[in-house]
């Protein structure tokens, strides 16, 4: 079962642009105080202010549907199940029932080559407008394409070709935004971000593995909404949601303060809730909105949960040492090089030390003494 | 599909006595501050409490701390919204609840009355032409509905 | 390269070499003092040599009455300095958590806004000495290029640090690689400039008390 439908699975060219979102809203018999409490939640949902409601309610008066290709590439799908298990249906349904999903592998209905002419005609039908989705690192041009292609096409072409005419690419998980998994050390697939390789068109980086499905939403909820792309921050990822890091909006954050942190999984610390960056959270180097917006509808999230922050919404975070280990603890042995190292040390301060001692032994040797009647008489 | 809530758990051991994040005060100083300003210059403020960092028990800690007064209202506008008047004359708590009854925001809002219990402008004119139509149908006792 | 990239290299090879150069550095010079000895004395002792040295050593923290008076600005900001970049150094929890992975030992830290009020100290009497330094015209005399470049790897050390812990530089992985970095700047050059006092100061401190315990005077 999926909350969101391809509207047009078979093929058949995507409708032209018709409704706006706020007429649709009130064909489906939703009243104005339901509108209102949508623009709450659609707030909400965007980490705006709620004071944002009527700026978001004007806005969706006139808000247009937009087509979106969804495009899966180097992926485990867990990002798409992120977005179907979102909890708050009512308001992720009518957003992304709004949006017209033209094309996504998991979730349509047709296959084969029905499904790549339902990608073409949405591409034509929408020229210049529509949204392209990707999910998942892509192999690079340099790369053996065969590592992934999708009805005979490399994943490189397809991107290339369905981005060509896009009016924006929003990456969704940290595969798309910045290699993730299949980047990893020693990366066998030549795999890229998309941001590697898209130039000219404006890209959203969703990182997270997975993302935050509201996060996902949101993301689409704003471009549906103001109809431009949010404000980003220096990986291009939307600043309403990675704006703070995970540290700075944690509810550990007092026992940091206090110096209060669990030692092990299971001991006292652990039991009351303290700081987990001994256990190698990766909280203050990570931007996301975990600690607010939580997982499973609001359930819960890692720290609540006792496990430290991975950082997963960070690049190259596979490769950023142990997930068990702090922050400051560099990866490796240093122990074995500090070991040699100081030996090396003590024995060529004590070969340097001794020679100079037997230096200074031989010139007592050589010294001879001398009266002060041979002096005067070698004058 | 169950619910997350219908997944039994068993908790073995001792639970952990309940720790206090002290993440609640700050917000009830930031309704302090909202309430003065309704007060000077009749500004209302909606707070978006899931925008907060609350840790498993700050949210009850906030919600005893700002108590329940006289008002209690329900909305059924695309699915229930619960409406609490808090012991602080005009701070409110609003629960959206989609139409699972599952929650889709929680806001406090420092107002004399919250903004959905209002009529809404829109709705007035159009409940005005709905009566204006009813005065002058010429059957007395029409049929309820359209 | 990016941020993490950038904060895995300084983390892993560059600190694993910084550390070697310095764990090689000081043992060669550390070893090679012990290593020359001292002259043998042939006087009769008066007085324990050790215990003489060992009381230097503790004693030479107490400021000298004298230099107090005749420079009361070195002693107390040279030593609100040196005593907050100790701490900094071996109380802050990410240090500690650090030196447990690298040496095996940790022990108890300080509360990061007790470490993070120290630093500020800490640099603001860094500042303080290096302004004395150029204003005061005997200093200034006296001063080497060797003096400016030890002050500079030690500022550098504590200012990257606050600034990432109060995360004034943007990515967080840039700061920290930054403060690592400097921190290894800092492993490097110890050893062969005069912050090898660290570890000498001690030596010298021992030898000065112990000829003077074995001559059975107070030092």
């Amino acid at each position: 079962m999926v909350t969101a439908s391809p509207h047009r699975p078979d093929g058949r060219p995507a409708p032209a642009r018709q409704a706006t979102l706020g007429e649709s809203l009130r064909r489906n018999g939703v009243s104005r105080r339901g509108f209102l409490k949508f623009c709450a939640a659609t707030a909400s949902m965007m980490a705006l202010p709620p004071s944002m409601a009527p700026a978001i309610a004007a806005a969706l008066e006139s808000a247009r549907r937009p087509s979106v290709i969804w495009l899966s590439f180097q992926e485990c799908t867990g990002c798409t199940e992120s977005l179907t298990r979102s909890f708050s249906p009512t308001v992720e349904n009518l957003i992304l029932d709004t949006i017209s999903l033209d094309y996504h592998h998991t979730l349509q209905a047709a296959a084969g080559d029905a499904a790549e002419h339902a990608r073409e005609a949405a591409m034509h039908a929408n020229a210049g407008e529509y949204l392209v989705v990707v999910d998942g690192s892509l192999p690079g041009p340099g790369a053996n394409p065969g590592y992934s292609t999708i009805a005979g096409i490399s994943n490189y072409d397809m991107l290339m070709e369905t981005v060509a005419d896009a009016a924006a690419v929003i990456a969704v998980g940290s595969c798309a935004a910045f290699g993730g998994l299949p980047k990893a050390s020693p990366n066998p697939s030549g795999a890229v971000a998309v941001q590697d390789l898209v130039k000219d068109k404006p890209v959203i980086n969703v990182s997270g593995c997975p993302p935050l499905p509201m996060v996902i939403t949101g993301v689409l909820a704003q471009y549906l909404t103001f109809g431009k792309l949010p404000e980003l921050d220096q990986y291009n990822r939307p600043l309403a949601f990675f704006g703070q890091s995970i540290h700075d909006r944690c509810y550990r954050r007092p026992f940091y303060d206090k110096g209060l942190f669990a030692e092990t999984f299971d001991d006292e610390g652990a039991k009351k809730g303290w700081c987990l960056y001994r256990l190698g959270c990766k909280g203050p180097m990570t931007y996301n909105a975990c600690a607010t917006m939580k997982w499973n509808g609001g359930t819960s999230w890692p720290v609540e949960a006792g496990a430290p922050c991975l950082g997963c919404s960070e690049p190259d975070f596979w490769d950023a040492g142990g997930f068990y280990d702090a922050l400051s603890v560099p990866p490796g042995n240093s122990g074995d090089m500090l070991l040699a190292a100081g030996a090396a040390g003590v024995a060529v301060g004590a070969g340097v030390g001794l020679l100079a001692r037997s230096q200074a032994k031989g010139a007592a040797k050589q010294h001879q003494t001398v009266t002060a009647e041979e002096l005067e008489q070698k004058l | 599909m169950a619910s997350i809530g219908d997944i039994p758990i068993k908790v073995e051991g001792e639970p952990a006595a309940p720790v206090a994040y002290g993440n609640a005060l700050p917000v009830l100083s930031q309704v302090r501050h909202a309430l003065a300003q309704l007060i000077q210059g009749g500004e209302p403020t909606q707070i978006d409490l899931g925008a907060m960092p609350f840790g498993p028990g700050d949210e009850e800690r906030l919600m005893t701390l700002l108590g329940s007064g006289e008002v209690t209202a329900s909305v059924d506008a695309l699915g229930p919204t619960r409406i609490q008047e808090t012991a602080f004359s005009g701070v409110w708590v609003v629960e959206y609840l989609n139409t699972d009854g599952q929650r889709v925001a929680l806001h406090l809002e420092v107002d004399h009355a919250p903004r959905l219990l209002r009529s809404q402008p829109a709705d007035l004119s159009d409940a005005l032409a709905a009566l204006d139509a009813r005065l002058s149908a010429p059957d007395a006792n029409p049929a309820p509905g359209d | 390269m990016t941020a993490v990239e950038f904060l895995m290299l300084t983390k892993g090879p560059l600190f694993q070499a910084a550390l070697a150069v310095f764990a090689l550095g000081v043992l060669v010079r550390l070893v090679e003092i012990l290593a020359l000895g001292r002259a043998h004395n042939y006087a009769a002792p008066r007085g324990s040599a050790a215990l003489g040295g060992l009381r230097t050593m503790y004693k030479r923290f107490e400021p000298d009455p004298g230099t107090f008076k005749a420079a009361p600005f070195d002693v107390v900001v040279g030593m609100v300095w040196h005593i907050g970049f100790i701490v900094a150094l071996l109380l802050f929890i990410p240090h500690v958590e650090l030196i447990k992975s690298t040496f095996g030992i940790a022990w108890p830290a300080l509360p990061n806004p007790v470490v993070d009020a120290i630093t500020a100290i800490t640099i603001l009497g860094l500042l303080a000495a290096l302004v004395h330094r150029l204003a005061h015209p005997v200093k200034r005399f006296l001063s080497t290029p060797e003096d400016y470049l030890i002050w500079g790897v030690t500022f550098l050390v504590m200012i990257t640090g606050y600034l990432a812990y109060h995360r004034l530089i943007n990515p967080y992985p840039l700061a920290l690689g930054i403060h690592i970095l400097a921190a290894e700047i800092f492993l490097v050059v110890l050893p062969f400039t005069k912050l090898t006092h660290m570890f000498t100061a001690f030596v010298a401190r021992y030898y000065n008390g112990a000829t003077f315990g074995r001559k059975g005077v107070q030092s």
